[in-house]
Formats: structure tokens, C-alpha cells, sequence
């Protein structure tokens, strides 16, 4: 109850504590600088100078503090070790040796193979069949919902498809080895399974993304000329055709928007594998491996800065080309 | 008239493949919704596609004892029911453990000592001797029945009320509202600046806000810890809102900028022309017809704050008071994991939510997807 009170009083102050700075910082503006008087003129136009900047500078000290500052401090703790003395490229050189960070860098390397290329293939194909039917809506609705669902929800969702029983613990109840069985095959356990697991937490991501590749694909394949589709029809093509040859290549923009966002989204995953195995046989991503430096056992924020680096040097490509993107869509 | 039908072929195989598609897609979710309700030792003993049908279970029970037989005529009769009040339906039944399904229901089985067991399909039995019985240790009855699929609530309950799970939902409740309406402000505010007033190294701040959109959230973690420790705000809710509301604020300029850049300038113009200040101009025209990318920006921080594990992790305490639900769920992996049926029933309190948001909101979130995606990468 106290806290339900203390969470209400939070979002007033906040609240209000907002409006009320935008509020007052602007009466304070025209209060200072008025626009009459005999320096109207100059006051006018200081006044339009500087109310911008109140109105972006909340925005801009809660961007600076808590995403660009920690950019540059987490790279110097990355100099550091665990007793924060200066050691330069010390982590980096103990990284390229360790053998976790590079099972981890590998794994995470698939991943970003397969995870969007797999959502964005199943988001295509989702786009194209719902496009084409009736009750497309609904089923656009269902494909997309595990978005909504977290990754943690998601870890136990799939924990009843993968579940394992050895020989003498009764029947499978894991629907995969149900069906596996079903088939006369031999059911596994296939979250220990060397390598192949990977695969088994990626479905997982690609479970939960394909649906916002589906959404973003498909408005792109509505928004295709329909004269070119018909011409293609007129010539005689085929459905399947006129998908692959004709609306596809229109859509190519888009294909790499979701694309990279994915990919990003697939770069920083953490909860899937911390839920499902912890980076145990053989799972390891660089965002749990960081997790385990900074807050588990013995912390050492100095290799989990350098491997939080090497995540961020990966986002960078893609930084820069949405910023270019961004750039020419402005002009 | 080939044509048309290939054309309803085509159309036959685009509705199957779609079917299929949603199918493989939903499968999951319903499984964990079925096992949800399913009791402890039906989840752990057969799998969650069997729950809707009657499962067969074998079970032997004794009969009543010897001793309380009642004289009806000549004989002395033991009458009584197997699986009492389970709604159960016998198939077969036996009375020794190497012919334990010998006999159809409503048979007669003779015993060795002569006594004579029937068993009806209803699980009432009767049990006949010649003679006055004696003893305590009843007949071995050895029964094949099929039970109706059972649901419970008791998952629920034992979750909500025992687990700490109803204590989580008040915590994640208390970490994601102030989060949410937190930085739809802030951001409105710098992305009408951004949009509508002119200001030096507009386009510069533009672009630093498209780059921190990729930034991966691991770099604020230990800086920010040390921050938030150094300055005495500790581990708690203060500090996460803070926090999420940073991590939230790139995606929200970047989302509200581009919305309110499409708005109309004609109308932003003449309301300048008649005097309207800029707060004004904020307040009455471009917060309500930015409407919509606000609510759409308001979802998906509030799906995202809500789904958060590893913020929670990092800016919150472990205690009682601060353990969110998915924190607890992934506590409940570990110490708890074969305790299916706590599981399952905790995750889906827990994704409840952000499941009924999602499908009454969908309209803004689909928008809010596009404009952040489609139109500026």
C-alpha cells in the first residue's frame, strides 16, 4: 500500500515537475525578455533563440548522463582492471584469448546470421500469404502478438516445447520430443545438445520477431504501384512471379530497414539465453558473458566494460548507416 | 474456365499455408495457457496436447473391509464407490495384479474364496459372500479408468498468493507507469524544438539522437551504477525510472520528431502570426494532433518496461519490495524449475498484461512501427 502511494506521488511529482518546468522556464523567458518596450525587437528574437533549448534541454541531460556519458566511461573502464589501476589494452589482449569470449563471439556471429535472415524470410512469407486472404487481419494479429510477450515469458513458453525425459522419468511432455517420437524418432535433450542448441534459442528470437518484420513488410507491399502488378499479370506472369520479380525488388529498401533492426535487437540479446541455459553448454552471447563479469562471482567491471566495447563496435555500422539515412530522408 | 481454376487452387493453397503459419505460431502460447491450468501431477506426467481429451489412468483401491458387510436376505453385501467424486468412467477392471484388466465393467469376477466383485462403469462396486466375512484388509480391487480433462485455478492461487508473484505485479506496476509517462513528456517537448523552432545544430542533435537509438543499453549499466551509488541514490525505484526513461528517450524524439514534422505548417504558421506563443502553440495544437505517435511511443515503452529483465536486474535491490515479475520468474527457473505448474501459471500472470495491451492497442503500436522503421531507417 505504501508503495502503491509512493508510485502514485512519484508519477504526479513527475508529472508535474515536468509541465511545470516547461511551464515557468517560458513565463521566466518572456518575463526577462519582453516583447514590447523599447528593446522589443532584440528581445524578441533573443527570446527565439534561447526557448528552444529550454524546450530540448531536459531531452538532452537525460540523453547526456544516461546513454552518451556512460559511452565514453564505460570505454575508459575498459583501460582499467578489477582494481581500477590503468593497464591500457589489457582486457582487450586477455579477451582475444579467453576461450568463453570466443565461444561467445562465434555464437553470437550465428546468431546474427541466422536470426534476422530467418525473421525477416518468415515475415515476408507471412506478409504475402496475409496480404492475399480474408481473414488476413486476424492472422497478422496472432503472428504478431509473441511481440508483446517478454523474453523471459517466452523462455518458459518454450521450455514446454523442449522439455527432455530420460528413459525412466515417464512420458515426453515437451511437445518437440512428443513429436519427434511420433515420427519413431528418439527424443533428445535439446537444450544440452552441442552446437545444434544454439539454433533451439534462436527460435525463439525468430518466434518472437518475425511478426514485426510481418507488420513493416506488409504496409511496404501495400504501399507497391499496382500498375506494375498488373502489367505483370497482363504478361502473363505468375503469382508467384509477380512476388518474387516484381514486389520484392520494390520493397528492398525496406527489407534492409528490418533487417538491421533485427540485428541490433539480436546483438544486445541476453534474456533468452541467461533464461534458458546461462550460457551453459556452449550458449554463450558477449551480453551474458558481460553480465557474468560485472555481477556475478568475483566483478570485474574492466572485462565486462571491454566486452560491453565490443558489442557497441559491432552496433556501429549500423549506427552510421541509419544516421545517413536519416540524413538524406531530412533533405 | 481453367483459369478460375487454378486461381481457387492458388487462393485454397495461400488460405491452408496461412492456417499452418498462425498455427505454428500460436501452438506455444496456447500450450503454456493449457498447462497454466492443469494440476501439478497431470502437467509433469503427460503433455498439454492430452489435457482436453480423458486420460486412462490405472489405480488400485480396497474395498471396504470385510467386517462392515450388512446382511441383505442370505448374503452378506460390501457396497462402495473407486475414485469417489473424480468423475471417472471404469473400462475395466480386476481383482488380481497379473489380470488387472480382466473383467468388462458390470462383469461378475469370482474370487478364489469365493466371494463375488462387480464393478460398474460408475466406479460402484458390490461385493457378495456367502457367509458372514471377517476381517479389516478389503478386497484388492485393480481398476482402469478414464478421467474427463480436469482444470484448476489452485496454480493461480498458490502464485499469486504464496510465490510472491501478486507482490511482483505491484512491483513491476510501480516501475512501469512512472516510466512510461515520464519521457512521452520530455520527449514531446524536445521533439517539437526539434521539429518546429529554429535553432543552431538542429540537424546535429537529429543525428546524435538517430545514432543513440543503437546503443546498446549495456554501456550505461556500470557508469551509471556507480553514478547513482555515488550520489547516494542507491539501488531503487528512483533510479530505475531515471534510467528507463533515458534508455526510452532516443526511440521517443526519434518516433514524436517525425510525426510532428508531418504535421501541417500552415497551422503552426498562422498561430504565430496571431500571437500564440510557442508553449501555446505545444500545448493546443501539436500535443493533440500528435496524438496518436504519443500513444503509439506509450506502448512500446510500456511493453518494453514491462518485459525488462536486465534493467531491473542491474538498477533494482533484490529484496521483496523491488523483485519485479520477471525477475521472479527467472528465480523461479532456477530454484524452482521442475515446479511446472508454478511456472507456468507465473508467466502467464505476467505476460497477461502486456498480451490484453497489445491486442486492445495494436492500431497504435502497428503505426508507431512504421514510422519508426519504414519512413526514417
Amino acid at each position: 500500500m505504501q508503495q502503491a502511494i509512493f508510485a502514485v506521488s512519484t508519477i504526479i511529482i513527475g508529472v508535474f515537475g515536468c509541465v511545470a518546468y516547461f511551464y515557468f522556464s517560458n513565463v521566466i523567458l518572456d518575463r526577462l525578455l519582453p516583447a514590447k518596450g523599447p528593446n522589443a525587437g532584440r528581445n524578441i528574437n533573443r527570446a527565439n533563440a534561447i526557448r528552444p533549448w529550454l524546450f530540448v534541454f531536459p531531452a538532452l541531460a537525460i540523453l547526456s548522463i544516461y546513454l552518451l556519458y556512460p559511452v565514453f566511461s564505460t570505454f575508459f573502464l575498459s583501460l582499467r582492471n578489477s582494481s581500477g589501476e590503468f593497464i591500457g589494452v589489457g582486457n582487450y589482449t586477455w579477451l582475444a584469448g579467453d576461450e568463453k569470449f570466443r565461444e561467445s563471439l562465434v555464437n553470437n556471429l550465428l546468431w546474427l546470421l541466422v536470426v534476422p535472415a530467418a525473421s525477416t524470410f518468415f515475415g515476408l512469407v507471412a506478409a504475402g500469404l496475409t496480404d492475399r486472404i480474408k481473414w488476413g487481419q486476424a492472422a497478422q494479429s496472432l503472428v504478431f502478438m509473441p511481440m508483446a510477450i517478454s523474453f523471459v515469458g517466452a523462455a518458459v513458453i518454450w521450455k514446454f516445447i523442449y522439455d527432455y525425459r530420460g528413459d525412466n522419468q515417464g512420458e515426453q511432455i515437451g511437445l518437440l520430443n512428443a513429436i519427434v517420437q511420433m515420427f519413431g524418432g528418439d527424443p533428445q535433450a535439446w537444450i544440452t545438445l552441442p552446437f545444434w542448441n544454439n539454433f533451439f534459442l534462436m527460435a525463439i528470437l525468430v518466434w518472437i520477431q518475425t511478426g514485426f518484420a510481418m507488420v513493416i513488410l506488409s504496409a511496404a507491399l501495400k504501399g507497391i504501384s499496382e500498375e506494375t502488378i498488373e502489367a505483370a499479370y497482363l504478361d502473363g506472369a505468375s503469382p508467384l512471379q509477380v512476388f518474387f520479380k516484381i514486389k520484392i525488388p520494390q520493397i528492398w529498401g525496406t527489407i534492409a530497414v528490418v533487417w538491421t533492426t533485427i540485428t541490433v535487437t539480436v546483438l544486445k540479446v541476453f534474456d533468452i539465453v541467461f533464461a534458458m541455459t546461462n550460457g551453459q553448454w556452449g550458449t554463450q552471447v558477449l551480453a551474458n558473458l558481460m553480465y557474468d563479469w560485472m555481477f556475478r562471482g568475483s566483478p570485474d567491471f574492466g572485462r565486462g566494460s571491454a566486452i560491453v566495447v565490443v558489442i557497441m563496435l559491432l552496433v556501429t555500422p549500423v549506427m552510421v548507416w541509419n544516421i545517413y539515412n536519416a540524413h538524406k530522408e531530412s533533405r | 474456365m481453367d483459369m478460375a481454376g487454378g486461381k481457387s487452387r492458388l487462393t485454397w493453397a495461400v488460405n491452408l499455408s496461412a492456417a499452418v503459419l498462425v498455427l505454428l505460431w500460436i501452438i506455444p502460447t496456447v500450450g503454456l495457457l493449457i498447462s497454466s491450468f492443469r494440476d501439478r501431477d497431470a502437467i509433469s506426467t503427460s503433455g498439454w496436447w492430452t489435457a482436453l481429451s480423458a486420460s486412462e489412468k490405472n489405480v488400485i483401491e480396497r474395498a471396504l473391509a470385510p467386517g462392515e458387510a450388512i446382511q441383505e436376505g442370505d448374503i452378506w453385501v460390501i457396497e462402495g464407490r473407486v475414485l469417489e467424486g473424480q468423475g471417472i468412467t471404469v473400462t475395466a477392471f480386476g481383482i488380481t495384479s497379473k489380470e488387472p484388466e480382466a473383467f468388462a465393467p458390470g462383469d461378475t469376477a469370482t474370487h478364489a474364496r469365493g466371494h463375488k466383485i462387480t464393478v460398474q462403469s460408475d466406479g460402484n462396486y458390490r461385493i457378495e459372500y456367502a457367509e458372514e466375512p471377517s476381517g479389516k484388509r478389503g478386497q484388492r480391487l485393480f481398476v482402469r479408468a478414464e478421467t474427463p480433462p480436469g482444470f484448476t485455478l489452485d496454480n493461480y492461487r498458490e502464485v499469486l498468493f504464496a510465490e510472491g508473484m501478486g507482490r511482483s505485479l505491484l512491483n513491476t506496476l510501480t516501475v512501469t507507469i512512472p516510466a512510461t509517462i515520464i519521457p512521452v513528456l520530455v520527449a514531446a517537448f524536445a521533439a517539437y524544438a526539434l521539429a518546429w523552432m529554429e535553432m543552431p545544430g538542429r540537424a546535429l542533435l537529429v543525428a546524435a539522437v538517430v545514432g543513440l537509438l543503437v546503443v546498446p543499453l549495456q554501456v550505461a549499466f556500470i557508469p551509471l551504477l556507480k553514478l547513482h551509488i555515488g550520489i547516494g541514490l542507491g539501488k531503487g525505484y528512483l533510479g530505475i525510472w531515471l534510467a528507463h526513461t533515458g534508455f526510452g528517450l532516443p526511440l521517443a524524439v526519434f518516433l514524436l520528431r517525425n510525426y510532428m514534422v508531418g504535421l501541417p505548417g500552415e497551422i503552426i504558421e498562422s498561430a504565430r502570426v496571431d500571437g500564440a506563443t510557442d508553449f501555446q502553440i505545444f500545448r493546443r495544437i501539436i500535443l493533440p494532433l500528435s496524438f496518436p505517435a504519443l500513444a503509439s511511443f506509450a506502448i512500446f515503452q510500456f511493453l518494453w518496461v514491462w518485459n525488462d529483465l536486465l534493467v531491473a536486474k542491474v538498477f533494482l535491490g533484490t529484496g521483496e519490495d523491488q523483485v519485479v515479475m520477471t525477475g521472479r520468474i527467472v528465480d523461479l527457473l532456477g530454484s524452482r524449475g521442475g515446479d511446472w505448474e508454478i511456472l507456468a501459471a507465473s508467466a502467464f500472470i505476467s505476460i497477461a498484461v502486456p498480451i490484453f495491451v497489445f491486442f486492445s492497442l495494436q492500431r497504435y503500436l502497428v503505426r508507431g512501427l512504421l514510422a519508426g522503421s519504414v519512413k526514417g531507417g
